[in-house]
């Protein structure tokens, strides 16, 4: 039995991203760039606030990937563009919400999967496409 | 501006990292992620980023102007604790587009000469 089918609509999760989360990620990635941890060096490069790392952001989305298709190991491909800024103030919580949508059902029997990523109303990954194993 | 004679050039890693389970692990709780037994999708990237950042100073790119714009993954198998990657990086294109430096340069990660995971970064430089 197949997870996917074509056109299936995967459903959203919302992933809640502050200030303790990007110290982590920086801790656990090395990228250490202070725009995403100092808000008075984000400003002098001309950014409205501190910003997540893209590549948190990225990394979030490839768990929801791995939740919908039954683990990491199921991941094979996953590419995005930058398109938005996640901007995260001091002292709150920003909501990053995942969706998805199964797009095409591979001849090799995987399914390639578009991923939406919203932050405050707003497309944060442009062209989020991965392929799974559909098993 | 990067020096146009380096696209196409290939960079083989001149060291390579044994993967620990603590930074599997610490990278997986980041993001929620329990399941520790393989590395996260992503989890490349703390390797294929430093190796990308390092090649394109010393080829004497304004790092503190780049901000990354594109990112792509191929993964053969999930990395696990213990493989020992080499990273060689690629300077796939360079371009100019309104002013800011678009590079992008692939990091292809070898267990021994087993090809584990590839990464793209498409990087961009503020002019």
């Amino acid at each position: 039995m197949s997870r996917f089918t074509l056109g299936q609509e995967l459903p959203p999760h919302t992933f809640h991203i502050n200030r303790a989360l990007l110290v982590a990620y920086a801790n656990a990635s090395g990228d250490q760039n202070p725009i995403h941890q100092d808000e008075a060096f984000a400003q002098s490069v001309g950014l409205p606030d501190v910003i997540a790392h893209g590549m948190l952001t990225m990394a979030l989305a490839s768990k929801y990937l791995a939740d919908q298709a039954g683990g990491s190991s199921a991941v094979k491909e996953f590419s995005v563009r930058f398109t938005k800024p996640v901007v995260v103030p001091a002292d709150t919580e920003v909501e990053l919400i995942v969706s998805g949508k199964v797009s095409e059902i591979t001849e090799a029997g995987d399914a390639k999967i578009d991923i939406t990523a919203i932050c405050a109303d707003t497309k944060v990954l442009g062209m989020a496409k991965a392929i799974v194993t559909n098993a | 501006m990067l020096n146009p004679d380096l696209v196409g050039r290939t960079f083989p890693g001149a060291t390579s990292t044994t993967v620990s389970q603590e930074s599997i692990t610490a990278f997986a709780a980041v993001i929620g992620e329990s399941d520790t037994s393989v590395a996260t999708p992503t989890y490349a990237i703390t390797i294929t980023l430093e190796q990308s950042q390092k090649l394109l100073q010393e080829s004497g790119l304004d790092w503190t102007r780049v901000v990354h714009g594109e990112q792509r993954f191929e993964i053969k198998r999930p990395i696990v604790a213990g493989d020992n990657l080499r990273c060689d990086s690629t300077i796939e294109s360079a371009r100019v587009m309104a002013g800011n430096e678009i590079v992008t340069v692939r990091g292809d990660l070898f267990n021994g000469s087993e090809l584990v995971v590839s990464t793209w970064s498409t990087l961009v430089v503020r002019a």
